[in-house]
């Protein structure tokens, strides 16, 4: 690369026209703010007039700091990888799961004990219980998923990252989301369908965001040096692609006014179900799912250095899975007034996604097929194997509970809870640590400050997730059974009260299995804070961890 | 260590194609995933058999509208239900089985999937007035062993109906079959459904049947409480089930 002429440095037109994006948006959105209709609401537009003006001031500072060429592509023959972004996203999520753990504990807390709810509006249950699911899902979750995926797109395609303020754009915007989403529900801000709380205009900045994510995805993938696309991409893809589709699709909503929080969805009843269950339980298809499972196809392979068990069963699985997933949203209302034919139709489809589901689990642990010595001397690699044996137990119990005679049983009590959780503290949680173990060393050129902590990390968040379902298949076939339980006279022999009397136990346990939980990631964040507080070594195993080019 | 992708094109020439190429990769992607929604959910809004014909359904008076809202900025449904399912032991506790026209007015809709609290489908007309409120400011007060969370700030929050009227206009736009006079009437309404002997309580009665008074023991106009009890206490009592032919509709 020849560098003779030095160049005059100048604003780039990403750099002038953002700018000017952010200043108007920072002028309308203050107008916004004195014109609203609630103090929630003002509060929120004034967040967004900060935030703009913040964003214009930070993208001159970044013009002052920054060289007058743009960042290299290549340097030396080896692509020049553009890890900020990675980084703030990676400790992002480690802030947020924490957050989203504790209000977690916290809530199960006040069903144990509801004197904890201390008939504040703020901390309720109702509005508490929103805030959790989303940090855990969408801010962990998806901080997760984005530095994983800025990783995985750039180390797969031998490319630095598309985009200069694009990737920035990306964290900070969804980070910004989060935040509107959070605070919103806490204030009461929320559209009242379950993972899709957040309000119009969050929903609007979120469409931006994740437009330009997709852009910035396949602007790096066209600049990879292999012709195919890594398996560990589709599953980001569809992840990326099918969340858009769902969220547009479950958001068709007509504002009061620009001036109020509220919005009125356009269709109401019977179809407003179906399709928030079909964007429901797609979040968690395609989300909680697919998005990691290109972690999974990613770090397993790469901290065992093995291949992909089988290159074919990942094609089958992955156009198999992606398909069944979008019909299984109506096993959410079996017996309700959704007509029978599309509760059928959800239950048939949910039983068979247990095979493509299945693939994807077999195809994750056989990639140990020769160094499963390596469970007992990697803490880390434990993390994510584990992970990908609760998905398999998960996308059993799934299809289980889907069938409709179960579901009578099942349905509205807490073994939906424990369900759920067994994916998400088991699966999600886990692949998720173990991909930022490996992760933020990589990007920090770090060595992991201490294995023997992962190894405490692994086994009180596992027990913690024991107590934790177990607690809830007790709690929830308890409850389903005392409800339908008669009398030898033919009354009903409970009255809803005392099913929940009886849950008290399984509540006060399902805490502790939480607080394991919380400890466990709280023993995480040390061992993170010690390894970035350690020096740095050299970056020389490129030869190791990059991918062997195609022949 | 190698990505057998990187050395087995194998997955016939589709697999090969799409692979290579990711703009057809995510066509190849939403082309499938749209295949499940577009079968589930097109046909709902035109299979007449999908909602059926009932009579008594009629849209939320101002104040209900106004509860509707609370009920969700508390994330009420987060441990209520509003779906009672055909089954023997839900048909006991709670009443008829819950009808798809019961939230066809109900944007978005309350099923909700959980019921840490009992079914609220059918609560409006089970408890008084004086119940619901002393329940709401302590809910062991009325249940010791309820763990419902206490709504004390309710009854002391004055409701701002100020643009009540702004969101049944938005809603008509969407459907729900709001008059000009109810919507002109909007905030008169609001005010009426607190006591029988309200000021235009009969004219609000005549917009919207059935609609229960709250008793409000405020003087100092209306507070979120009453909204919330005015919207409970309908829930559930459009239909008059002993008139009700559920054979009418069967398919």
């Amino acid at each position: 690369m020849e560098r003779t002429h030095p160049i005059a440095k100048q604003l780039t037109f990403g750099e002038k026209s953002l700018s000017a994006i952010f200043f108007a948006l920072a002028i309308a959105t203050a107008y916004i703010a004195i014109n609203a209709y609630s103090s929630a609401y003002a509060f929120h537009a004034s967040l967004f007039s900060l935030g703009s003006i913040g964003a214009v001031i930070a993208i001159f500072l970044r013009y002052r700091a920054r060289d007058a060429a743009p960042a290299p592509l290549m340097i030396d023959g080896r692509p020049n990888y553009n890890y900020g972004p990675i980084k703030f996203a990676s400790l992002a999520a480690l802030f947020w799961g924490v957050a989203g753990f504790v209000v977690g504990l916290y809530l199960a807390l006040e069903l144990a004990y509801p004197a904890l709810n201390l008939d504040l509006p703020w901390i309720n249950f109702g509005r508490l219980r929103p805030l959790h699911t989303s940090a855990v899902i969408f801010a962990f979750g998806g901080n997760v998923l984005l530095a994983t995926s800025f990783y995985v797109m750039q180390r797969t395609s031998r490319a630095r990252i598309a985009g200069d303020l694009a990737p920035w754009f990306v964290m900070l915007g969804y980070n910004f989301f989060i935040l509107i989403a959070g605070t919103g529900y806490l204030l009461g801000v929320t559209r009242g369908h379950e993972y899709a709380e957040p309000e119009w205009y969050a929903i609007l900045w979120l469409v931006v965001v994740w437009v330009i994510y997709l852009l910035v995805y396949l602007f790096t993938l066209a600049r990879r040096a292999e012709p195919h696309i890594y398996v560990a991409n589709w599953f980001y893809l569809s992840f990326i692609v099918t969340v858009a589709v769902l969220v547009l699709g479950n958001n068709v909503e007509i504002p009061v006014s620009v001036f109020s929080p509220k919005s009125v969805i356009v269709w109401a009843g019977v179809q407003d179900a179906m399709i928030q269950w079909w964007y429901g339980h797609n979040a968690v298809g395609f989300f909680l799912t697919a998005g990691f499972l290109g972690i999974m196809y990613y770090f397993i392979p790469k901290r065992t250095g093995r291949p992909i068990y089988s290159y074919r069963l990942s094609i089958v699985h992955f156009w198999a899975l992606i398909f069944l997933y979008i019909w299984a949203g109506p096993h959410h209302l079996h017996y309700t007034a959704l007509p029978d034919w599309a509760q059928t139709l959800g239950m048939v489809f949910s039983v068979v996604l247990w095979m493509p589901s299945w693939g994807g689990m077999i195809n994750g642990l056989m990639t140990l097929s020769g160094a499963w010595d390596k469970l007992r001397t990697d803490p880390v690699l434990r993390m994510l194997v584990v992970s990908v044996a609760f998905y398999g137990m998960s996308t059993f119990e799934g299809p289980l509970m889907s069938v409709k005679a179960v579901n009578s049983l099942s349905h509205y009590t807490d073994w939906g809870i424990g369900h759920v959780h067994s994916g998400s503290l088991g699966w999600v949680g886990f692949v998720s640590f173990g991909a930022l173990y490996c992760l933020i060393p990589w990007v920090y050129n770090r060595r992991l400050y201490s294995l023997k902590l992962v190894n405490w990390h692994f086994w009180i968040s596992t027990i913690g997730i024991v107590f934790y379902i177990s607690s809830m298949w007790v709690a929830g076939i308890m409850q389903g059974l005392m409800w339908r339980a008669y009398t030898p006279q033919g009354f009903l022999e409970y009255s809803f009260v005392e099913t929940t009397e009886a849950l008290h136990p399984e509540y006060v346990i399902r805490a502790i299995g939480g607080g394991l939980f919380v400890i466990g990631a709280l023993i995480m964040v040390y061992n993170i804070w010690r390894t970035l507080a350690s020096p740095a070594v050299e970056p020389a195993r490129d030869v190791a961890v990059s991918p062997i080019p195609a022949e | 260590m190698s990505h057998s992708s990187q050395h087995a094109p194998a997955g016939g020439g589709l697999q090969k194609i799409l692979e290579t190429n990711s703009i057809l990769l995510i066509v190849g992607i939403l082309l499938l995933v749209s295949v499940g929604g577009i079968v589930e959910i097109v046909p709902l809004f035109y299979l007449k058999n999908t909602i059926e014909k009932v009579e008594g359904i009629r849209p939320y008076s101002p104040l209900e509208l106004a509860g509707y809202n609370i009920y969700l900025r508390e994330g009420c449904y987060t441990c209520h239900s509003q779906m009672i399912r055909p089954l023997r032991d839900e048909v006991e506790r709670y009443g008829h089985y819950s009808l798809a026209a019961e939230s066809m007015y109900d944007h978005p809709f309350q099923w909700g999937s959980k019921r840490t609290g009992p079914d609220l489908a059918r609560v409006g007309g089970k408890y008084s007035n004086d119940w619901q409120r002393d329940h709401l400011r302590d809910p062991r007060s009325v249940v010791p062993a309820s763990i419902m969370p206490g709504y004390p700030f309710l009854s002391r929050t004055p409701l701002d109906g100020g643009h009540i009227a702004e969101q049944m206009r938005t809603l008509r736009v969407v459907g729900v079959p709001y008059t000009d006079g109810q919507i002109d009437n909007a905030s008169a309404d609001l005010s009426a459904q607190l006591s029988a002997d309200a000021q235009g309580a009969a004219e609000m009665q005549k917009r919207y049947p059935n609609a229960t008074f709250t008793d409000s023991p405020s003087k100092a106009g209306v507070t979120e409480e009453d909204a919330l009890v005015a919207y409970l206490q309908h829930l559930g009592v459009s239909v008059d089930f002993k008139i009700y032919d559920d054979k009418a509709n069967i398919r």
